[in-house]
């Protein structure tokens, strides 16, 4: 693999609390390449969305990175200055929100909202700004953009208003987008238009998308490759149809046979037993194990040393099935780069 | 826009009617005007004489729609106290509140907006916890008190203002203003920081309620993730969403400046119409009494009236049928 445009080392996101500190991201490290969308799913309280917010440098206090590396393109970006980090958001790394109806600030005009992201970033003219919005909202389909563009926002549908969003996470061509669940406030007919959409642009603009969801649905859809968190952790990393197919984590085996399927006539889902552990009271060991089926073909180590990413057939799975052929690809593995 | 305002300006003439139905009945509560007109002696003729010429024997409604008859025509009766048209009382004594309210209320937002937004962006610190216990003590602190303090310290410590009255003032029509002269601009400064104390407590608690809780939305989120400078996150999107709240507060707090600028005239004896009334009380005046309610009555009115307008000025979802037939 060529440089990656983005990589993140054993970062670790922590929330001081009135009872102790708080991992949400624990150890997460991944990578994606110039053009690469990266799935990232997981439960609610998985980590993923927070592993975004800490790449795009808006972690919420008291939310605060503790230690790991981001690099972009090679340049270490999470000690960066706010202002200095302000000037890489929207220019260098776009977002896009979960939800398109509160994204927009009901006050102004989408036009205006756009042409402020421009000109903040872009050296342009106010003229050639606007004229930049007009093409922008063209290109993600948003009919009669050029009297549109004086539109506010509650004149838009749900699905219209997620495509200014679009627009807007693409004004300054950042190389990256962080797309945070964004199509699950849609109705689902609108979100197939806006995945397609938004992998028909980042294909043409080369731009790479990390691609925050629950929905199985999407990530197939639209990932190449595909990462697993299950309580703060990468439980599995790997090419899209390897993780789908051929899933090796336990964790991730559960996941996949709870997604039902259109196509088949099945008895009953499968189902994991029990929840995600909170995550003040994550398990030694292995995260998972207290809902792992097959922790008694490992015994002891499962609930005492935790397990790091291995290679898992075409994958690499945080599993102590896989110890033998522990992983030799060194961005993906914790210990290698912390030594 | 325009049902909207035709709806408004028929609940407005509702509330005037009440209003005008209050300081009618003012009338009755102290006792027969007939007899407080005619020496203890005067016979019963003469009683029904006088109240017949009054139209006291017509019916209450008759004699309200007489009243209000008059109201609109600006004839409140004559002053009991002073012998004077009461209309012409309050015309005189107008322009002083209502210059001594303005300067209040500019004085509030222009100090309470900006302490808001400061409080709100650093909240952590000391210098906004400072702010806000402060603030409380506004909250708190009776009106005459700070007055009589002010006093205390810039006029009869250092000196350098008056402790009283309007100064010179200057006529332009009817209207007199102080702000022509040195005297009056000297004059308005200690009522006008005691009027405006309270609000200005309040609306910079209001604006820091509403930044904090706008920085919270996802629109804020979002403009920060497209990497908009502080300032225009701040002032150009925060700033804005918190107005509609802070419209509403100050319209009402403008009529609450109005109406209880009494206890401020009075510690500085501004000649304006809460001293008037005042006064009006002590003597029992009623025709002042009813026609400062219904004029105060008129002024939140109005300045509602003006509030709602304002929210279609800042918020574009209340214009949604004009500017909807400019697209397609």
């Amino acid at each position: 693999m060529n440089t990656p445009l983005l990589e993140v080392r054993n970062l670790r996101v922590q929330f001081p609390t009135r009872r102790g500190l708080l991992t949400a991201v624990d150890d997460v490290s991944l990578t994606i390449a110039p053009g690469e969308v990266l799935g990232v799913v997981g439960e609610s309280g998985a980590g993923k969305s927070l592993t975004g917010a800490a790449i795009i440098g808006l972690l919420e206090p008291p939310g605060r990175i503790e230690s790991g590396e981001i690099l972009l393109n090679g340049r270490r970006i999470d000690n960066l200055s706010p202002e200095e980090f302000r000037k890489i958001r929207g220019r260098e790394i776009g977002a896009i929100f979960q939800d398109p109806l509160t994204s927009l600030n009901p006050l102004y005009t989408i036009g205006r909202q756009i042409t402020e992201t421009i000109l903040t970033h872009l050296n342009v003219t106010p003229d050639e700004a606007k004229q930049r919005a007009i093409d922008l909202l063209n290109e993600v389909g948003i009919p009669a953009a050029d009297k549109r563009i004086d539109h506010y926002p509650h004149q838009f549908s749900g699905g219209m208003r997620q495509r200014v969003v679009i627009s807007l996470a693409l004004a300054a061509q950042p190389k990256l987008i962080i797309a945070d669940e964004p199509t699950t406030a849609l109705d689902v007919s609108i979100q197939a238009q806006i995945i397609t959409l938004l992998k028909k642009l980042c294909r043409e603009h080369g731009t790479s998308v990390m691609l925050v969801t629950h929905d199985m649905g999407v990530i197939a859809e639209t990932a190449d490759r595909v990462a697993v968190m299950y309580a703060g952790r990468i439980a599995e990393i790997g090419p899209v149809a390897e993780v789908i197919h051929h899933p090796q984590h336990p964790y991730t085996v559960g996941l996949m046979g709870a997604i039902p399927n259109l196509g088949e006539e099945v008895e009953r889902l499968t189902q994991i037993d029990g929840s995600m552990p909170r995550l003040n009271a994550i398990p030694a060991g292995c995260a998972f194990n207290p809902r792992c089926t097959r922790k008694g073909e490992i015994g002891a180590r499962c609930t005492t040393e935790r397990p790091s990413l291995m290679n898992a057939g075409k994958t690499q799975a945080a599993c102590w099935l896989y110890s033998e052929g522990v992983a030799t690809n060194t961005t993906n593995t914790p210990q290698s780069v912390a030594a | 826009m325009l049902a909207f305002i035709i709806r408004r300006l028929l609940q407005s003439v509702l509330v005037m009617l009440t209003v005008g139905f209050i300081a009618f009945s003012l009338f009755n509560f102290v006792g027969d005007p007939v007899s407080l007109m005619l020496p203890p002696e005067a016979t019963q003729a003469d009683r029904d004489d006088v109240r017949k010429s009054l139209g006291l024997d017509q019916p209450f409604y008759v004699q309200f729609g007489t009243f209000l008859g008059n109201a609109v025509q600006g004839n409140f009766g004559i002053s009991l106290r002073l012998g004077r048209p009461v209309s012409q009382l309050l015309a005189e004594r107008l322009p002083a509140t209502l210059e001594l309210a303005m300067t209040a209320a500019v004085f509030g937002l222009l100090v309470g907006i900006p302490m808001g937004v400061y409080t709100a962006l650093k909240r952590d610190k000391w210098t906004s916890k400072v702010l806000l216990t402060g603030s409380l003590v506004g909250v708190s602190l009776p009106n005459f008190l700070i007055g009589i303090f002010l006093i205390l310290i810039f006029a009869v410590w250092l000196g350098w203002l008056p402790s009283f009255g309007r100064g010179e003032t200057t006529a332009i029509g009817f209207w007199t203003t102080g702000f022509l002269t040195t005297e009056g601009l000297k004059a308005i400064i200690l009522p006008a920081i005691t009027l405006g104390f309270y609000p200005i407590t309040l609306i910079m608690r209001l604006v820091r309620a509403e930044m904090l809780e706008v920085l919270r939305t996802d629109y804020i989120k979002f403009a920060r993730a497209r990497g908009l400078t502080n300032n225009a996150v701040h002032f150009g999107h925060a700033l804005k969403n918190t107005l509609v709240p802070v419209i509403t507060i100050t319209g009402l707090q403008l009529g609450a400046i109005i109406a209880f600028a009494i206890i401020t005239e009075t510690v500085f004896q501004w000649p304006g119409m809460g001293l008037l009334f005042i006064q009006a009380v002590q003597f029992a005046d009623i025709p002042v009494m009813a026609a400062y309610l219904c004029l105060i009555g008129f002024i939140f009115v109005v300045v509602n009236l003006v509030v709602d307008l304002l929210y279609f000025a800042v918020d574009p979802r209340l214009r949604v049928e004009r500017s909807g037939s400019g697209g397609h």
